[in-house]
């Protein structure tokens, strides 16, 4: 009734071109936009200070489900440009991940390096020396990071040229079991501390908090500051909204489309003067530019401290290839949908499931909800692709064609 | 300059003692037996149903987990292996039923995903079933030890590679002389010619998971035996992956020799360069040597079939 076209013209090309063509639509994104920005965390904030939530609550949704939801965001829509567009299935992304994260550790502590020298009493002293002066702004962090996993992902993406399909599949489970094998035995990437942990330094950006802390002199006394996390969650949003638009963008011009045209038949991609080699570099390297962000958002923002072999490990991987499958192969929504879907699973079963089988008397402990969530995950992935291919994001669609008939299907 | 031949070289020069050499070759062609078994599973399937199944290596620790639950609830050896023999019979009429049905026609990289969400379920639905502690499995291969010449070698290693012989030999028995192997050879070949003879796909499908079910038992036995059932039996039969890519998706042949070049690879590896850059390189030096075959060789050794180039 409400969700129609009828009387809506398109007067210029421009708004025939448009990404949301329908007013309904429009305003439904600026209202999702407006709530995620806005709504969020002035109601979190005002609830806070009215008393009817405690401080921790809100840390806890900040700091434990929306931030790792932006980040999954990120990673599935990387992974979602590369296999649900250009068609290369990829079991590497946590690795592409950790590529990010390690990225922008090492620019945040200025790349060290070690040199080792003799003191006066003949006694081996090791000295970490700083190669560039260390950046403390996190979106550049973030920007550097997505540019050295890029060039991370044309290198393993390279044997795509020669091989597809599940061939590949292998092939990039080279890059992950290498990758993460680097992050916990090449000693200069975490900066030769022995649990080989990285742990972000203090970062500002305008002037607020994001890591760490910061002592300052207040009325006279000693103040410490510490992030707030709701500059985190504003920051993460921003980056991952900006490069939402930019994914968009890119999959419904002359790119995508080319990405498209290989993924569906490369030979007649290939008859319309698509080349085969650029396009497909092309989508290993943005997507790659994406994962590479998501896990230094990872690092920065989400975890703080991360050991690479266990953050990133091949299951993690996986993960982001469930978000992208049951989200939707070829959608930017689905992707979002995919990563709350995969996020937020989890956390629903973690308080539910003990509740349930309390119920019954049956006692459920941690390795027995990890052990549900994985069967459910299974058992979803498998639903998904015999129902639905396309994922909650071709629901959605179809959501919405019945609603555009709805009330008079005529 | 000598000290970067000596790096280069470190896996020939570990033969200085011909005995620790040989220790290594031995030890390293038998985990190579050990791929191989795992290996075979996905290649019947692949050439049955043109499924690459992710879910061969989880298959492998499902039935290991079973034989080792059974063994642990008191019930005795053969009784246990007919039962679990008789479970992944069952997995594979369920797995036909709810499954491989619907996929009929669809792309392979889809069959492909839906064998990772199998891979999933299973391997958390075993743990679920049997718990997830490290379990013993003993089903009678002797302990211990021998030494001719001065080599040790394992009775373990030694029943794993008489085991992988027979079962070899007995595919082939079955895949070149029974009616069902006929049929079987004939779906490989072509789905609608296979058809319009009166095959039943369908049947031929369980008949095959079933087999590579039965293969992953004995393949999950040998390493249950080596090193304890565990989760990370799933991770170690993913190894299988690069073995296949190396000896080709559609040959058996192509499954051993690949598995044994891959074993032995790997150790010689290990042992060679380990120390030079802090070990554990076993864990991806399979998989980089798959993706350097495959920019020179794409189809492997033994595969029939050109990949298609892109």
């Amino acid at each position: 009734m409400f969700y129609r076209e009828a009387g809506q013209f398109y007067t210029s090309y421009a708004k025939d071109q448009g990404i949301f063509q329908l007013k309904q639509d429009k305003f439904g994104l600026w209202g999702i936009l407006f709530i995620a920005f806005v709504v969020v965390p002035v109601g979190l904030y005002l609830m806070v200070q009215g008393g009817l939530m405690a401080a921790s609550t809100k840390d806890y949704l900040y700091n434990s489900i929306f931030l790792l939801l932006l980040v999954n965001s990120m990673a599935a829509l990387g992974l979602n440009i590369l296999t649900g567009y250009c068609g290369q299935i990829s079991l590497g992304t946590a690795a592409f991940m950790g590529v990010g994260a390690f990225t922008a550790y090492k620019f945040s502590t200025g790349l060290n390096y070690r040199i080792q020298k003799e003191d006066e009493a003949g006694e081996l002293i090791s000295q970490l020396v700083p190669m560039l002066p260390p950046i403390d702004n996190p979106i550049l962090l973030v920007l550097i990071a997505g540019l050295v996993t890029a060039v991370v992902g044309v290198i393993f993406g390279l044997p795509s040229l020669r091989i597809k399909g599940f061939y590949l599949a292998v092939a990039t489970l080279a890059a992950q079991f290498f990758l993460v094998w680097c992050f916990s035995r090449v000693e200069w990437l975490y900066d030769y501390v022995s649990s080989s942990t990285i742990q972000i330094p203090p970062l500002k950006l305008f002037g607020l908090v994001v890591t760490g802390s910061e002592t300052v002199m207040r009325d006279g006394q000693e103040v410490t500051i510490y992030p707030a996390a709701e500059t985190k969650y504003l920051i993460c949003l921003s980056l991952v909204v900006f490069f939402a638009f930019v994914a968009k963008n890119m999959v419904r011009g002359r790119i995508g489309r080319a990405w498209m045209a290989i993924r569906d038949m490369d030979i007649a991609a290939q008859l319309i003067g698509i080349r085969p080699l650029a396009t497909k570099l092309l989508a290993f390297a943005v997507s790659s530019f994406f994962c590479g962000m998501a896990g230094a958002m990872s690092l920065i923002f989400y975890l703080g401290a991360l050991e690479g072999a266990e953050a990133f490990n091949i299951n993690e991987s996986f993960a982001v290839l469930f978000m992208v499958i049951i989200g939707g192969l070829g959608s930017i929504t689905g992707s979002f949908l995919g990563a709350a879907f995969i996020t937020l699973i989890p956390i629903f079963l973690v308080v539910s499931l003990p509740w349930l089988g309390g119920q019954f008397g049956i006692p459920v402990d941690a390795a027995m909800v990890e052990h549900i969530q994985f069967m459910i995950f299974g058992a979803l992935i498998i639903i998904f692709l015999i129902m639905e291919p396309l994922g909650l994001a071709r629901l959605w669609q179809i959501g919405k064609e019945r609603l555009r008939q709805w009330p008079f299907p005529y | 300059m000598g000290e970067i031949w000596e790096f280069i070289l470190a896996p020939v020069l570990i033969f200085e003692s011909w005995q620790f050499g040989m220790e290594v070759v031995i030890s390293g062609l038998l985990a190579g037996v050990m791929y191989s078994l795992v290996a075979l599973g996905f290649v019947l399937i692949y050439k049955a149903s043109g499924m690459f199944n992710f879910a061969q290596g989880v298959l492998v620790l499902f039935a290991a987990l079973n034989l080792a639950g059974f063994i642990g609830l008191g019930i005795p050896i053969p009784l246990a292996i007919l039962l679990t023999i008789g479970i992944m019979i069952l997995f594979a009429v369920v797995v036909e039923y709810l499954i491989l049905r619907h996929l009929v026609n669809q792309e392979q990289i889809i069959l492909f995903m839906a064998t990772i969400g199998l891979a999933f379920f299973l391997s958390a639905f075993g743990e679920t079933i049997w718990g997830s502690d490290v379990k013993k499995l003993d089903v009678g291969i002797p302990q211990g030890r021998f030494e001719p010449f001065g080599i040790q070698i394992q009775y373990l290693e030694l029943t794993a590679g008489a085991v992988a012989a027979a079962l070899v030999t007995g595919l082939a028995i079955f895949f070149n002389k029974t009616k069902i192997g006929r049929a079987l050879r004939a779906v490989a070949d072509d789905h609608q010619a296979a058809l319009s003879v009166g095959i039943n796909l369908r049947t031929i499908w369980i008949i095959v998971w079933a087999v590579s079910g039965i293969v992953a038992l004995v393949a999950g036995t040998m390493w249950g035996a080596k090193s304890g059932v565990q989760f990370s039996l799933s991770e170690i039969a993913l190894k299988a992956l690069p073995v296949l890519i190396l000896g080709g998706f559609e040959s058996i042949p192509g499954a051993i020799i690949g598995g044994l070049i891959i074993g032995l690879g790997e150790k010689l590896a290990e042992v060679g360069w380990g120390p030079y850059v802090g070990g554990a390189i076993e864990d991806w030096f399979a998989y980089i040597l798959a993706m350097v075959f495959l920019v020179f060789r794409p189809q492997g050794l033994f595969g029939e079939k050109i990949i298609e180039r892109v």
